[in-house]
């Protein structure tokens, strides 16, 4: 490419277009059985100036134990394919379907690495499909930091790693707006299914019932927030013995110096110095990227709750009005 | 003979086969590709579909049949119960052509259907209609291929719905573009629509009372059954139901939001 390499910052919004978004609906529809599976798909595009154009998308087919399945060949072959009708070809990201917000996984983060890493504007989108469900709209683009791809790249995740890199749980991923773009033509015809389609507005996300995705909501910070209980133990019990390892180093090296003096009072060769790991075999750091992940996706359940909190109580607002209303003439 | 075929397409399809207009060669006049979908008991249902490069020209068609094979064997393996049921072309009218290529499609189909969208915008309409074919003609003589016209219906899944709805948004912007909105303002757009239509109620209303419009029966019972299904609770029960409603709310969030301050805390202790 004559064009020099162009860096992250460039990329400040992703654009799609109104088929992908309903193909990505479609998909996760039909296969994810309704939300609870997991649906990934590729995303094709092109990058202009500071906007990632998403104009055409294709879904991975699930894996199948038995079945012996070339991902790549399936890849090549679709965009070879689609390349024949003119759909754009370059692959520009990939998107995910996830549950509940659960998507901030080493999964996901080794699969963006990777895309990262070959094509730099990659983004990943994930979509919520039981959110959708209940009248939200909800397609998010994600995106490693520049931070934590180099962080990712040393493949080390010792606690000094992290404190010199300094590496946040907010500073993981960055979120990219997203626009939904349409081509005259399609408006046109949005006008005409307009017309066609006999279906009467939804009010779906007016519902009122608010319990079950507190509930949802709260469990899954519980469970998060265990887990990062027991990686702050693992933690905590390294520091430990990381802590008696230490005392007993320094324990046997004022032996030897003690030793040492004697058998130089009594006229005889000083023992050799001992490398002080063979005896005290280095403890294995443990790895923080764990407990970092599993931050970044409380944070990200805390976000949703909040979302979900204010757009709750618009709604119990907005019927106090009502009932206010109605009790006035009485 | 009549068939009592309806045929139900998803919005998808439609978008798909605009998009793949918008993309076709510069020589090309109008783009087809195969439909897939489900078949049952007198409904199609067209599910998905993809373009076929195709070359036509005053005497001839050629259909670049392997490679509508091919993106079929890649479709079935992401989806398998998808089947072809049928072909789509875009432009107002069937050609002579399109019998050629009907009966290709009438090779791996039991009864296929075609559809038509006009991107030509003949008419001012963007017209989607659909057809199966069936044999006409006096019998000895020359047979020919008549299609008769099938009713076709927008369906969609309860996501896709929303979707569209969102897309639709960008209709009247000039950008004609959408932004991803929070919930809130989403429940914001929904309650203005929803005045709207409120005040235009009450308008007619007013100028029922008034004698200016002749009243309808009909509306005027839907309006009774509206204003009778807003429920008539106690005002202390419903207090107390709201209360406990925003009760719940504001201890998750506090309890979100402490949470979030630990884990802050905690990085920053642990990176000491």
């Amino acid at each position: 490419m004559a064009s020099s390499r162009r860096s992250m910052d460039s990329v400040q919004s992703v654009q799609i277009d109104g088929l992908v978004v309903l193909k990505i609906i479609k998909h996760c529809q039909e296969e994810g059985s309704g939300g609870t599976d997991l649906v990934q798909g590729v995303l094709l595009g092109l990058v202009v100036e500071s906007k990632l154009e998403i104009t055409n998308c294709f879904s991975f087919p699930r894996h199948n134990d038995d079945d012996e399945f070339d991902e790549v060949q399936y890849q090549m072959e679709m965009m070879r394919n689609l390349r024949r009708v003119n759909i754009d070809h370059l692959h520009v990201g990939w998107y995910q379907s996830t549950v509940f917000g659960s998507f901030i996984n080493k999964a996901l983060l080794e699969s963006q690495f990777q895309y990262q890493h070959s094509i730099e504007e990659s983004v990943v989108l994930i979509y919520d499909p039981l959110r959708s469900t209940q009248g939200f709209l909800s397609l998010k683009a994600y995106r490693l930091t520049k931070l934590m791809m180099e962080f990712y790249k040393d493949g080390e995740f010792s606690p000094e790693a992290i404190k010199s890199s300094n590496i946040s749980f907010e500073s993981m991923f960055e979120e990219i707006p997203v626009v939904i773009k349409n081509s005259h033509l399609i408006n046109t015809l949005l006008c005409e299914m307009s017309e066609m389609s006999k279906e009467k507005p939804d009010y779906n996300c007016l519902d009122l019932g608010t319990s079950a995705m507190l509930e949802k909501g709260l469990r899954q910070l519980m469970s998060c927030v265990d887990d990062t209980a027991s990686e702050a133990n693992k933690f905590l019990s390294y520091l430990r013995q990381y802590q008696k390892q230490q005392m007993n180093k320094s324990q046997h090296s004022q032996k030897r110096q003690a030793e040492n003096a004697q058998r130089v009072q009594r006229g005889e060769n000083p023992l050799p110095e001992e490398d002080l790991n063979k005896i005290f075999k280095p403890l294995q750091q443990p790895s923080r990227l764990d407990s970092l992940l599993l931050a970044g996706q409380i944070d990200n359940y805390c976000g949703q709750v909040t979302d979900f909190v204010s757009q709750s109580f618009g709604k119990l607002l907005m019927s106090e009005g009502l009932q206010d209303d109605s009790q006035k003439p009485q | 003979m009549a068939s009592s075929l309806v045929c139900t397409v998803h919005p998808v399809i439609l978008f798909s086969i605009v998009d793949s207009y918008e993309r076709r060669n510069e020589d090309a006049k109008r783009v087809i590709g195969t439909l897939l979908g489900t078949c049952e008991k007198g409904v199609v249902e067209v599910t998905n579909c993809f373009a076929v490069p195709h070359n036509e020209s005053e005497d001839e068609v050629a259909v670049d049949l392997e490679y509508a094979r091919n993106m079929y064997e890649l479709h079935k393996k992401v989806n398998p119960s998808e089947v072809i049921v049928g072909w789509y072309s875009t432009g107002p009218e069937i050609s002579v052509h399109s019998v050629l290529i009907h009966e290709y499609y009438a090779r791996e189909a039991k009864n296929p259907v075609h559809m038509t969208v006009d991107t030509i915008l003949r008419g001012n309409k963007m017209g989607i209609k659909a057809y199966t074919s069936c044999p006409a003609g006096v019998p000895g003589k020359t047979t020919g291929t008549m299609f008769t016209p099938v009713p076709v219906n927008i369906d969609s899944y309860e996501p896709e719905r929303v979707g569209v709805e969102v897309i639709k948004n960008g209709k009247l912007n000039p950008k004609r573009s959408v932004h991803m909105v929070t919930d809130l303002s989403q429940i914001e757009t929904v309650c203005d629509d929803l005045q709207e239509k409120l005040t235009a109620i009450t308008e007619y209303i007013e100028d029922v009372l008034n004698n200016k419009v002749p009243a309808d029966n009909t509306v005027g019972r839907h309006l009774m059954t509206l204003v009778s299904s807003v429920p008539d609770l106690d005002l202390d029960e419903f207090e107390a139901m709201l209360n406990s409603n925003m009760k719940d709310l504001l201890m998750v969030e506090y309890l979100s939001k402490l949470t979030k301050t630990q884990i802050s805390l905690s990085e920053k202790l642990s990176t000491l």
